[in-house]
């Protein structure tokens, strides 16, 4: 799915990064970054609630290609600027959780066990 | 036909603050950097992210910060973090999936889940843990890379 798709599905505001054309195939969504740590299978999108540096860190080892923030969370500008320079794209969506993964399912996005 | 192992490694040291969660994750961070612009294999890359970064995560929030020293052979990639925070009682324990003792604040910020500590075994092909109590800890690990350019 294009990441241009995600940010239309989630009516997501996209904090930094344009290649709307980036290939996302798969997600994970956690608030616990360890968990997220604990699946180092290829996932290329972390949803998460959790908007300290640790999160962009947390995607930065995985290799992940986009953050986004759910429940309308706005993160520091430090925090954009860690994602820009790590060249992480990061969105944020008014939608919560459980919604925003499942949009995201219901249009083909997986999580990489299934 | 010189051994591999006996190449002199490139050696970086690192000071993990213990006061600055938000900074915690900048040396894994400088390590992933550099084993990328050595073109080594990516998902040996990652593993030595991922374990360094829960280690450096440990560092900061159970031991007041300490050291991490990297060395990078063209095999391998050795990391040593050593703190002198409150030590591990049990290790065994400490190594269970699930076990933690972090407060809810670290909860809070991401962490504190119990999984580093086994994520970090999984992530390496060789780990050691040393620790005794009121003196602090030393974790070992060691990650082979598979498909280096060298
Ligand atoms: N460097 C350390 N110094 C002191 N205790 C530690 C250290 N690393 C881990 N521990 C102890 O081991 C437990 C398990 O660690 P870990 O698996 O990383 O889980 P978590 O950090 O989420 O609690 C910790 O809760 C803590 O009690
Ligand atoms: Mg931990």
């Amino acid at each position: 799915m294009k990441l241009g798709n995600i940010v239309e599905l989630l009516d997501a505001k996209v904090l930094c990064g344009d290649d709307m054309d980036m290939e996302i195939q798969t997600a994970c969504g956690s608030d616990m970054m360890s968990d997220a740590l604990a699946f180092i299978e290829d996932q290329a999108m972390l949803l998460t609630g959790l908007i300290n540096p640790q999160s962009v860190r947390t995607a930065e080892m995985l290799d992940m290609r986009c953050i986004c923030f759910v429940r309308g969370k706005m993160p520091g500008d430090d925090v954009v600027e860690l994602a820009r320079e790590r060249g992480i794209t990061v969105l944020t969506t008014r939608y919560r959780m459980f919604s925003a993964c499942g949009k995201l399912y219901q249009a083909g996005l997986r999580g990489g066990d299934c | 036909m010189s051994n591999k192992s006996s190449v002199e490694p490139i050696t970086q040291q690192y000071v993990i603050p213990g006061t600055d969660f938000t900074r915690a994750g900048e040396a894994s961070s400088k390590v992933k950097t550099i084993l990328k612009r050595l073109g080594y294999d990516p998902d040996a890359i990652r593993r030595v992210a991922i374990a360094m970064y829960e280690g450096e995560i440990n560092m900061v929030i159970h031991a007041h910060g300490g050291t991490a020293k990297v060395e990078i052979f063209p095999d391998r990639v050795e990391i040593a973090l050593c703190d002198q925070g409150p030590g591990i009682s049990d290790v065994s324990k400490a190594m269970e999936e699930g076990y933690s003792t972090a407060p809810d604040e670290v909860r809070a910020l991401g962490f504190g889940a119990g999984m580093g500590l086994p994520n970090m075994k999984k992530c390496s092909d060789d780990m050691r843990v040393h620790s005794i109590i009121g003196k602090g800890t030393d974790v070992y690990m060691t990650i082979r890379v598979r498909g280096t350019g060298n």
